[in-house]
């Protein structure tokens, strides 16, 4: 297994890097279930939809080129050409059709799996979501539900410019009747992937697609170290399920809780460690539903919380952590609880990495807090 | 209620070929040059609905220019856009681009996509600027926000691209219905591929043409691909792109998008229809991506290898040089000079802009980020700002 990097060559419109070198172990075979392999997070997606789709054939998969040709980043791979034309299909190119379609199976009593090519191309599909999806069982009175999982690679690093690298969770968080999830390494995406399939209500999943083939931590003038150094990119082949709605802590620590998902846990991790602060780093990992116990444990030992997340700051998700944290630990805090996030711009082209937070600004922050001050 | 007598069964389109098949035309239906009727500019749509199953082709396998579409253009014309077609990605779609920017003048919008580059070319927009903006270096006309080739002219009829498919074409028509509105004689032009027909934006860009009746020329590009998904998972197999029209009541022109002379024929009629206030009409311009998607795309992974070199229309260059030739204003040599030349001019831009710097080695100042997000900022971009220290 080569481990690659993204590179300039990557960034156009469409078409993520060729990574099928990468992909020849699928690992998708259920009886294995105490079999371990390393894997990158496109394998571990993968595997848990090979996985799933095997034990149950209600599960389908299907969005633009993501049938025959497996998903411009892989994550379909194979689906197709295993399980059969009618439960991994390429769709015409509406969002809006494809998660309706999702909708209607759904009510049905399938269970499809819809891939967005890039969560930049959602808003289409915006009004089905938001206004069916999230509110089919409660408008009901539960008659029918929507066990749907929205797929869709998310977030920026990768030079791809306003329409490659949004981080659009707040407008879903925001929604009753809808889970987020977001995960930040392959062990973590193929267990919460399951759930999400066996979850009965609609559930947003964003894969942070600049970790897909390794744990970037926003050092981007570094080399990436490979998945298959990482304790948790040694996954099942089987099936294992991750529940949704606990939080992962990856780093313990005394003095200052960080709040963060996705890309930003390993940038978290590394402006904890250019800090040299000994930070709590808590991968949220499920945004809806939040584990409130291990965010407030953490605040409440530590006294500090900063929050990181590569979305806009303004009506970002962190204005909500940062609210409940203020509700639920005030007279614990010891400094103003602090956001490190994208600015209010649209995700520029040619300003990368003075857009995308990375660990200087982190740390930035942590030093901030620990002095008693915001910024 | 009736029952089933077999059970249901889920289709799934495919394509007539992939990796390792030989290709397959053979459920082309390619009307002959000069056999299709030119109805008047002033037709009903119910009164010519066949044009938007048939092919309008002008030039022949010999290259001369036969029956009613032949629009007859002097050879000084033919020359210039077989001479600035040279320069493109948009490899085997040229000809769509080059005429149709020649035919409209820079007053009138053009709401392009990623593949219409030929409209800049074709008006004399500096090559040096598009290299600037694909490098999104100091001198990128619109300050590194957008990936390459991205383009926005305003002064060249060329609407600022959006990556998001097919937003542009219902904005076409308000352009369009603002130009009528205005008692103004500006008319709008727009594209959008195949793949992206299926986007609801252009079912609601057709309501609001027909609607409003709008001076507005609404192109689909069927280039039989949309990045891996063959035209059949557009609903290529049902029925032509073309006859979409047909249900909003709007015209539909469908032709042969390799044969120079017929898109230009097309185009007229419906600009000569958008000028006179009869409103928009749809034209099904049928050619094939010859080139990959984008650069990190790989066709070898999802068609057969040969299908652009079996493409049965051909090549609109070579098209297009062959019908000059027959007509004796043309010649091979006349055609490598102006290759030549045509190759001069883009490396010479080529360098003038790596002289500027490509991505990363020269950019616009990164206080640019924070501009024109508002017309105005507000303190939080003036915050963020000084936080980055510009
Ligand atoms: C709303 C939206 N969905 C998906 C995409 C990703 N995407 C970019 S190009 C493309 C294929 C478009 O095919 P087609 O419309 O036929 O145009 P062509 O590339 O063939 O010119 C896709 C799916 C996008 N840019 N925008
Ligand atoms: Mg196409």
């Amino acid at each position: 297994m080569t481990e690659k990097t993204f590179t300039d060559a990557d960034r156009h419109d469409g078409i993520a890097p060729d990574m099928a070198d990468q992909t020849e172990a699928p690992a998708s075979v259920a009886s294995e279930a105490a079999a371990v392999a390393p894997m990158n997070m496109i394998q571990a997606l993968n595997s848990a939809l090979h996985v799933k789709m095997a034990e149950d054939p209600n599960v389908l998969s299907f969005g633009e080129d993501a049938g025959y040709f497996g998903g411009v980043f892989r994550v379909t791979d194979q689906l197709q050409q295993k399980h059969g034309l009618t439960r991994s299909f390429d769709t015409p190119i509406s969002e809006c059709g494809l998660v309706a379609a999702a909708i209607g199976m759904g009510a049905y009593g399938l269970r499809p799996v819809v891939e967005i090519q890039f969560a930049d191309y959602i808003y289409p599909a915006y009004d089905q979501i938001v206004s069916e999806a999230a509110k089919m069982r409660y408008r009901s009175g539960g008659q029918f539900t929507s066990p749907i999982v929205v797929r869709s690679p998310y977030g920026g690093g990768i030079f791809g410019g306003q329409t490659h690298s949004q981080s659009p969770e707040a407008l879903f968080t925001h929604i009753a009747g809808l889970k987020v999830v977001i995960p930040s390494n392959p062990y973590d995406a193929k267990g919460l992937l399951t759930a999400a399939i066996e979850d009965d209500d609609p559930v947003i999943f964003f894969e942070p697609k600049r970790l897909y083939n390794g744990p970037f931590d926003g050092w981007h003038q570094k080399p990436v170290s490979p998945w298959k150094t990482q304790d948790l990119a040694q996954v099942p082949t089987g099936k294992y399920v991750e529940p949704i709605g606990k939080a992962r802590i990856m780093r313990e620590g005394n003095d200052v809780t960080i709040l963060c998902y996705g890309t930003m846990v390993w940038v978290s991790l590394a402006g904890a460690e250019h800090a040299g602060v000994d930070a709590e780093v808590i991968d949220l990992r499920s945004l809806v539903p939040l584990d409130i116990e291990t965010i407030e444990a953490s605040v409440k030992k530590t006294g500090r919380c900063v929050i990181v997340h590569e979305a806009p700051k303004t009506s970002g998700y962190g204005g909500e952590l940062s609210a409940l944290v203020q509700e639920r630990c005030f007279y614990h805090l010891e400094a103003p609880v602090t956001r490190v996030c994208g600015w209010d711009t649209p995700y520029p082209h040619a300003f990368e990495w003075e857009y995308f937070p990375g660990p200087e600004r982190v740390a930035t922050a942590l030093k901030a807090v620990m002095t008693g001050g915001s910024r | 209620m009736t029952r089933n007598t077999k059970p249901l069964s889920l289709r799934v389109p495919e394509p007539s070929g992939r990796p390792g098949d030989a290709p397959d035309f053979s459920h082309l239906k390619l009307d002959a040059a000069g056999s299709v009727d030119r109805p008047p500019v002033d037709a009903r749509p119910v009164q010519m609905l066949d044009l938007a199953f048939r092919l309008i082709r002008v030039l022949d396998d010999e290259g001369n220019a036969i029956g009613p579409w032949n629009p007859r253009l002097d050879a000084e014309t033919l020359k210039k856009g077989g001479k600035t077609s040279f320069y493109m990605k948009c490899t085997g779609e040229e000809a769509i681009a080059v005429a149709q920017g020649m035919i409209l003048s820079r007053e009138d919008m053009g709401f392009p996509t990623y593949r219409q580059q030929g409209l800049l070319i074709a008006r004399g927009y500096p090559l040096v600027d598009m290299m600037n903006q694909i490098y999104s270096n100091a001198a990128d006309p619109i300050k590194g926000r957008q990936l390459p080739i991205m383009y926005s002219a305003k002064d060249f009829g060329f609407f600022t691209i959006s990556g998001n498919l097919g937003t542009q074409v219902p904005q076409a028509v308000g352009w369009a219905m603002a130009s009528a509105y205005k008692g103004d004689d500006k008319i709008a032009i727009t594209w959008i591929g195949d793949g992206a027909t299926a986007e609801g934006d252009f079912h609601n860009a057709l309501t609001f043409a027909s609607v409003y009746r709008a001076p507005v020329i609404l192109n689909i590009v069927n280039n039989q691909w949309a990045i891996s998904s063959f035209q059949g998972i557009a609903g290529g197999l049902e029925t032509t792109f073309a006859s979409k029209a047909i249900g909003y009541g709007l015209p539909a022109l469908r032709v042969d998008g390799n044969d120079f002379l017929a898109v230009w024929a097309a185009t007229q009629w419906a600009e000569e229809r958008a000028r006179s206030n009869q409103g928009a009409t749809v034209i099904e311009l049928f050619t094939y991506r010859g080139a990959p998607h984008s650069t990190s795309d790989d066709p070898s992974r999802y068609r057969p290898g040969d299908e652009h070199e079996k493409w049965p229309l051909g090549d609109p260059v070579a098209r297009l040089k062959q019908h000059l030739i027959a007509l004796g204003e043309w010649s091979d040599e006349a055609q490598a000079e102006a290759e030549a030349e045509a190759v001069a001019q883009v490396r010479a831009a080529g360098k003038e802009s790596e002289a500027i710097g490509t991505l990363g080695q020269s950019r616009p100042s990164v206080k640019t980020m924070f501009e024109e997000v508002y017309a105005t900022e507000d303190w939080r971009l003036v915050e963020q700002r000084r936080e980055v220290g510009v």
